[in-house]
């Protein structure tokens, strides 16, 4: 009899286990995964009890692609940038999202008309837009303090090491900024032999006085540690350091990368109905707005902007250190997702085979 | 079986011959028969016994290493999805103009690819021989869907003039057969131009070659400065008493037990600009504030970090070579009249050769294949070939290419080791 009831209770718990709700979410780790806790899964879980694991990734999309070639899905929800999502979407590996689904803003507008142009795609919707920006270490430069992407490159003028992403996609754009070309005319330019190599001719100039960083949280740590004078890097990490922490680094937004992050759910995630319940909630006005509170990243709703008010600290405005506020805008490249999904793989052999170039 | 080698079998037979056979057991068999019986078992128990690991290896290590190796000559992410126009393709030489027939058929696949979401696969295929293609086939996909009429070439055209690029029909051609040696071409800075010859790619496109040299240039400096550090430790080992050797071996031992990582990052905290080693320079006025030596992020760092990490695999084979050596052969030498340079260099060197040939093809086998202690430390010029298979397996998803890259690291290593053993013998080999 106790055999019985034993055995009976591990199998109705390894039932519950079984069906026990949980959404297993990968996304960049760091400041930016606070922000997610804070304003989406917990109160997600407070209000579907479904627990939200999160998982970090340098870039989730390495993982997700990762997991569909290996035909192994472990993630339910993949907080990926734009390009990637419609290249996955392409190639049938994402569940499509229908925006009638999408919960509608507080004053009725539907998600389709709510959501800022690109930010809902057919298999992925996005949550905020984010920024690749300049950020220097202000006590580094007694005098004249760096303003441009010009003076990014300017080595004699700001002495001292750069941090770059090592990619191609967050390092040409610059180099043409800096060179003068328009942020409209990058990618024409960027598709042409000549646009490349003038990019490239441009990062040999500082080639030598470069530290590459592959994880978002390393330009901050960089910067921090002092090895390097100047770097680009996220804007809500830099504003993490430089409000959350006091570091005294300050950000040039000229020159500044625009992109969206987005949700997207792998075809064959374990937890479908809870990946979906999760995009959802996630991606309605007041949690976007709630995000915003905790990283300076601009949210992908209209009606969710209105709401966005103080940092956590209950005293910095976060209207200033948006990458959305209209000053910061001036000379963005916006990411063009057609672009890369055409040329990444291109330049990225010319990159690689120009890094390991002595 | 009888074994010619088996003194029993041997007695066996002689005596059969002698007297047909009568030989026998107590129960009456004949003794041969008995013999190999129940040779056989054991040798069936043997093989029941090492069962277990065989399957093992076989599911674990050698299934997948040959699945991925064949992703490096087959690759059917166009012929999958693309079968009318493969098989168009297959009908026609090369250099036959593409008729209304190879249009509608590509029309036709492209309509059912798009309608089966797998027209992204179709020209991430293609983007790798032709790079910018990839969004002529989804835009493309995009605008069949809604359907497309006849005649076919003129409404592809239509929508984009680059569907009557002679590359991208070469291109297609190429992929349209799922075994190809392309990604290999490719792995050795080549490609096939639109005629079907092999033409090396641009200059500045090229990058395989030079990091495979590398790779292997590194790994021989690596492999000798581990020598010279790792062959008086080793001596140093073999001939200490007891108690000290054993408290030197433990010195070598522990960072062979700690975490890669723990010891890759150590040299990072070490040898970064503001690190301990630069600071100290600093103080002691050797160097000043502004003119930090940097000596990680770049080769030095590679080697620096790998030299650490690989010594204990030169140290241990040639310390238990040396442990075995008898020093009265040195003492021979000496008596006789050698210098004690001659003694160690025509008595004792030479004793230690098999250990050192084990150390060296351990070391340099291991050196090869690193990844991720030149991720960590090697910055941009301190990058291996593995390094570039580590970004086709993870970021750029080109698998074949990664498993031909690999394909042909694995036959250098191979190929070096045919020639030890040709050379110097592997049964020469002392691992400990």
């Amino acid at each position: 009899m106790k055999t019985t009831l034993v055995l009976s209770t591990a199998l109705v718990g390894m039932a519950f286990a079984a069906t026990a709700q949980e959404v297993n979410v990968v996304s960049w780790g760091g400041a930016y995964e606070v922000s997610q806790v804070e304003a989406y899964n917990k109160p997600f879980t407070e209000k579907t009890g479904i627990k939200v694991n999160m998982i970090a990734a340098d870039n989730p999309s390495t993982p997700l692609k990762a997991q569909i070639e290996a035909n192994n899905i472990t993630g339910d929800v993949f907080d990926i940038e734009v390009s990637d999502a419609i290249r996955l979407c392409d190639e049938g590996a994402l569940v499509e999202i229908n925006p009638d689904d999408l919960p509608a803003a507080p004053d009725g507008t539907p998600a389709a008309e709510d959501f800022i142009d690109g930010a809902l795609q057919d298999c992925a919707v996005a949550n905020i837009f984010w920024g690749t920006v300049i950020a220097f270490d202000t006590t580094k430069f007694e005098g004249e303090k760096p303003s441009t992407a010009a003076d990014f490159f300017d080595t004699e003028k700001f002495p001292g090491k750069r941090g770059l992403p090592k990619n191609p996609k967050r390092t040409l754009y610059l180099a043409l900024i800096a060179d003068g070309v328009p942020a409209d005319q990058v990618y024409e330019k960027l598709s042409t032999p000549e646009g490349v190599d003038q990019a490239f001719a441009k990062l040999d100039a500082i080639k030598d006085n470069v530290v590459w960083w592959e994880a978002g949280a390393q330009p901050v740590q960089l910067l921090a540690d002092g090895e390097v004078v100047m770097a680009t890097g996220y804007n809500g990490r830099f504003f993490d350091a430089m409000v959350g922490e006091g570091k005294p680094f300050e950000i040039i937004w000229d020159g500044q990368y625009m992109d969206m992050d987005m949700f997207a759910i792998p075809k064959g995630a374990p937890n479908p109905e809870a990946a979906m319940e999760y995009l959802k909630f996630a991606t309605d006005t007041q949690r976007l707005a709630d995000q915003a509170k905790y990283i300076a990243y601009g949210p992908s709703r209209k009606s969710s902007a209105e709401l966005v008010g103080l940092y956590k600290d209950g005293k910095t405005e976060m209207a200033p250190h948006m990458p959305t506020n209209p000053e910061h805008m001036k000379t963005a490249v916006m990411d063009d997702p057609e672009f890369w999904a055409d040329h990444d793989a291109e330049l990225t052999e010319r990159f690689n085979s120009w890094l390991a170039g002595a | 079986m009888a074994n010619a080698l088996d003194p029993h079998a041997a007695i066996a037979t002689t005596a059969g011959g002698l007297t047909d056979g009568a030989l026998r057991t107590a129960d009456g068999r004949p003794l041969v028969r008995a013999l190999a019986r129940s040779q056989a078992l054991a040798r069936r128990r043997a093989f029941l016994l090492v069962l277990p690991l065989l399957a093992f290896v076989l599911i674990t290590f050698v299934i997948p290493i040959g699945q991925m190796l064949q992703r490096s000559f087959y690759n059917d992410g166009f012929s999958d999805h693309m079968p009318q126009l493969s098989q168009w393709f297959a009908e026609n030489p090369r250099g036959a103009e593409p008729d209304e027939a190879a249009w509608t058929a590509l029309a036709t696949d492209l309509q059912a690819s798009a309608e089966a979401r797998t027209i992204g696969i179709v020209g991430t295929r293609i983007n790798y021989d032709v790079p910018g293609t990839r969004s002529l086939f989804t835009s493309t996909g995009r605008q069949v869907r809604r359907g497309i009429e006849p005649p076919y070439q003129a409404a592809l055209m239509e929508i984009n003039e680059d569907w009557g690029d002679p590359r991208l029909w070469s291109a297609m051609r190429e992929a349209s057969n799922p075994v190809t040696g392309n990604f290999y071409l490719a792995a050795v800075d080549r490609k096939r131009g639109e005629d079907g010859s092999i033409q090396q790619v641009e200059e500045r496109q090229q990058v395989y070659v030079m990091l495979f040299m590398r790779t292997f240039w590194l790994s021989l400096l690596i492999t000798f400065i581990t020598f010279v550090l790792g062959f008086p430790i080793a001596h140093l080992l073999a001939t200490l008493p007891m108690r000290k050797s054993n408290l030197l071996m433990i010195l070598v031992l522990l960072p062979f037990w700690t975490s890669l990582l723990v010891r890759t990052t150590s040299w990072m905290v070490l040898l970064q600009q503001q690190g301990v080693i630069n600071d100290i320079l600093v103080w002691l006025g050797v160097i000043g504030g502004g003119g930090r030596l940097q000596m990680i992020y770049n080769q030095t760092g590679t080697i620096i970090a790998m030299t650490h990490i690989l010594l204990p695999f030169m140290i241990l084979p040639l310390y238990s070579v040396m442990r075995t050596i008898n020093p009265s052969y040195v003492r021979a030498a000496r008596s006789l009249g050698a210098t004690s340079w001659t003694a160690f260099r025509r008595v004792y060197f030479p004793q230690t050769l098999p250990g050192l040939g084990a150390g060296a093809l351990l070391v340099f086998i291991l050196a090869v294949g690193y990844y991720i202690t030149p991720a960590l430390v090697g910055g941009s010029s301190g990058q291996l070939i593995s390094n570039m298979i580590a970004m086709h397996m993870t970021d750029t998803l080109n698998w074949s290419m990664a498993a031909a890259l690999a394909a042909l690291l694995l036959g250098a290593v191979l190929l070096l080791y045919w020639v030890y053993d040709r050379m110097v013998g592997i049964d020469n080999l002392k691992l400990g």
